[in-house]
């Protein structure tokens, strides 16, 4: 499903991926763990397609289509969905407003036809309840006075909603209280789908519990230094990530 | 908000060329004399077939004017104009005193058909069209050419009718009313005005008259060369309402083009007005040639107790625009509103703002200001509030906000208090932001498209105020408010 072979990529005269190679198949649940700083939100911005990086040399392939050619919009319709480490704020846009406005253009996108009104209320009250998100919350403006854990899960709502093939979540975990988690990692899992890969990006085990991974990649100094199963997030967890941080020497 | 779709849709309708109201319209034309003398003064009040005061308050005015200088204090340069080479009246030919549409010159009908404008009130009223009811005015260059509803609104006792009308037929009131909120000496601008005026709409409303639909107004500069100078004047006696809308667009001409109106509101005893603008008239192309110079003096009177004035405007169009719809809030209690987005693209120039002044007591006023600026233009917020000595009580709330799209315009705020009352109480803020990348790539990343995204954000900028207008003219708005931006991004 996504191939990225030998990935090189600076900002601002910065080196921060060096050379990453990473598959991920069709129906799994891949994790990606590694120290502050080793390049892990970099390498989700550059598949979603962010704009500032500077790609040296590699490639990213999604079902054999070349990412690095599309604009971020023209990704998100061929269903690459990245859940933010930090979801923006969009002052006076109801989060409703916001959800029809980018369904629709993804639909409009692909070509399908644009959801009814009552359609399109009836997805979105669904995902909302399994998220545990309030209706009041879909009427406030995105993200704006949002706590952490509300932000996440309207991420993950946005996910539900726009069905997307390959899905990153960057540090989804992190501000969550042990609910909100349990409530994140059953929205996630109940995305799971053998048409769908996952690329989920975290510091800490206590999310692959919940959320239980395929494979595990160690991601050290901008690259993938060890891959194994789920067994190697416990081992993380228990040793830390001080023996891959030699490889940053190299 | 279906709208944002539609919004989109629009933008992506059409092509470079932003401006859709850039046609002209064949139809042949009277016109005064070129360039501006007391014969031509007199030209027009005679086309207008005028009481003797109304051509002697002309030539006060022209007088006067002679005399006073084009104001420098606005943050906007333009090309002098040269008030000798324009004409001050055109008129279609054919359009003597329509008695009813069928009079109308077919290719003005179909001027305002392609302008959106519903003039067809029989097809309204049977119901062919699921339009909203709203009576119309349209002014084409120096003549109202139709007026809807008209019978209608008598039934209710309200007068809408050109003024050109009114002052032959309602000489009373507009002598008592007129000039008595914009003094015929007030300014550069509206002094000749007062000299040259051609058409607008008149508008009363007796006591204790809701009246019955929305009135508007919709200006349309044809002719080249050609001024337009309207004039508009609404008096709300007590304990009405009245809300009323005008809208503006012109063809495309390399040359500039000056439009100076007056507009005086009066709000009697617990009456209320509410004044909403949607000005689209043509800004210039992206080398900043052409447009539409907008010099307009826009005031309104609270002149009653209790007493409520709104002015709503979207601005999104001509070159430069200079303009300060205001409220004198004379009556005790009365409340004056100014809710104001203003776009600007290109090379245009908006130097446009409010004055609140509270001279009753207890008197209340609020100020809600979006600027967006984007291209290479120059958008500027100037407001004044003041409280007289005798303005116990006076309170005023100012928001003003400004968002820019790219790092090439400027958005300035420039806000003047001067209180002489000290129970009066203001509150002032201010933002200037940008729409971040950060912001654009979340919403790319999302499904949108740039300009998508860009409408998006404006949009949810520009909440506060959209909600202000009603509601069909809130959807017509928004889609203008992205038309705007097109090209604004990239
Ligand atoms: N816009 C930027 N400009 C300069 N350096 C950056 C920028 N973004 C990230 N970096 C640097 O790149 C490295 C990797 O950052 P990041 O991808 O956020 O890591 P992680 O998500 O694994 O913590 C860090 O050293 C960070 O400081
Ligand atoms: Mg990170």
């Amino acid at each position: 499903m996504l191939e990225i072979k030998n990935l090189v990529v600076q900002i601002e005269d910065k080196r921060i991926l060096n050379g990453l190679n990473l598959t991920v198949n069709k129906g799994e649940m891949a994790a990606i763990m590694g120290p502050n700083g080793s390049g892990k939100s970099t390498l989700s911005y550059v598949i979603a397609g962010k704009e500032d990086y500077e790609v040296l040399d590699g490639e990213i392939l999604l079902d054999g289509q070349n990412l690095l050619e599309m604009e971020a919009d023209q990704r998100a319709a061929a269903g690459v969905f990245l859940a933010f480490q930090y979801p923006l704020e969009i002052p006076g846009v109801a989060s409703m407003t916001f959800l029809k406005a980018t369904l629709n253009a993804q639909r409009k996108a692909r070509g399908e036809a644009e959801l009814t009104t009552p359609d399109f209320i009836k997805r979105v009250n669904a995902a909302a309840q399994q998220l545990e998100i309030p209706k009041d919350m879909l009427k406030r403006a995105l993200n704006v006075g949002f706590s952490g854990g509300e932000k996440k899960r309207m991420e993950i709502l946005q996910m539900a909603l726009l069905q997307p093939n390959f899905c990153i979540l960057d540090e989804t975990d992190s501000g969550l209280d042990i609910d909100a988690l349990r409530i994140v990692s059953e929205g996630v899992n109940a995305l799971r789908s053998p048409d769908r890969a996952f690329l989920v990006i975290t510091h800490y085990q206590r999310l692959l519990n919940h959320i239980v991974p395929d494979t595990v990649h160690v991601m050290s100094a901008g690259r993938i230094v060890k891959t194994g199963g789920k067994e190697l997030a416990l081992e993380l967890e228990a040793t830390g990530y001080a023996d891959y941080r030699e490889t940053e020497a190299a | 908000m279906p709208a944002v779709q539609e919004t989109i849709d629009q933008v992506r309708s059409i092509d470079v060329d932003q401006y859709k109201y850039g046609f002209e319209t064949e139809v042949e034309m009277e016109k005064s004399p070129r360039g501006l003398s007391e014969d031509v003064i007199r030209f027009i009040s005679a086309k207008k077939g005028e009481p003797e005061w109304m051509l002697q308050w002309r030539l006060d005015a022209y007088k006067r004017w002679l005399t006073m200088k084009e104001p420098a204090w606005a943050r906007v340069s333009y090309d002098k104009v040269d008030y000798n080479d324009i004409y001050y009246y055109a008129a279609p030919k054919k359009n003597q005193a329509p008695k009813s549409l069928d009079e109308v010159d077919p290719e003005i009908l179909k001027t305002y058909e392609k302008l959106g404008i519903p003039l067809r009130e029989q097809e309204i009223l049977a119901g062919v069209e699921p339009e909203r009811r709203v009576a119309v005015d349209a002014v084409f260059d120096s003549v109202s050419v139709a007026t809807t509803f008209k019978e209608e609104l008598s039934k209710a006792g309200v007068i809408f009718m050109p003024i050109s009308e009114a002052i032959r037929e309602y000489p009373d009131l507009v002598r008592q009313y007129m000039g008595s909120v914009v003094p015929v000496t007030d300014n550069f601008f509206a002094t000749l005005n007062s000299a040259v005026f051609t058409d607008g709409s008149f508008v009363y409303i007796p006591p204790g008259v809701r009246c019955p639909m929305e009135l508007s107004t919709y200006f349309r500069i044809n002719e080249k060369n050609t001024g337009q100078f309207e004039r508009t004047l609404i008096i709300a006696d007590k304990g009405s309402y009245v809300s009323y809308l005008e809208g503006c667009t012109a063809p495309k001409r390399d040359e500039n083009q000056l439009h100076a109106a007056v507009v005086e509101l009066v709000a009697l005893d617990d009456a209320e007005i509410k004044y909403s603008t949607v000005q689209n008239w043509y800004p210039g192309d992206a080398e900043g040639r052409g447009g539409i110079y907008n010099f307009v003096t826009k005031r309104g009177d609270c002149r009653g107790k209790n007493s409520v004035i709104t002015w709503t405007q979207v601005e999104t169009g001509s070159a430069i625009t200079w303009k300060y719809p205001s409220c004198i809030l004379r009556g005790d209690g009365s409340r004056g509103e100014f809710y104001s987005i203003a776009v600007s693209n290109g090379m245009q120039q908006v130097d446009s703002g409010t004055k609140m002044i509270h001279l009753g007591k207890n008197t209340t006023s609020r100020i809600i200001s979006k600027g967006i600026a984007a291209g290479k233009s120059e958008n500027t917020y100037r407001g004044l509030v003041s409280a007289h000595r005798k303005a116990t009580g006076a309170r005023n709330f100012t928001n003003c906000d400004s968002l820019l799209i790219g790092n090439q315009c400027g958005a300035h705020t420039v806000p003047y208090i001067e209180s002489k009352n000290a129970t009066a109480v203001f509150e002032h803020e201010a933002t200037t932001s940008k729409i971040s990348e950060d912001q654009m790539f979340y919403c790319q990343q999302r499904g949108l498209s740039e300009e998508e995204a860009t409408a998006l954000i404006v949009n949810g900028f520009v909440k506060d105020v959209l909600q202000q207008l009603p509601m069909e003219f809130a959807v017509e708005a928004q889609k203008l408010i992205s038309i705007s931006l097109e090209g604004s991004v990239g």
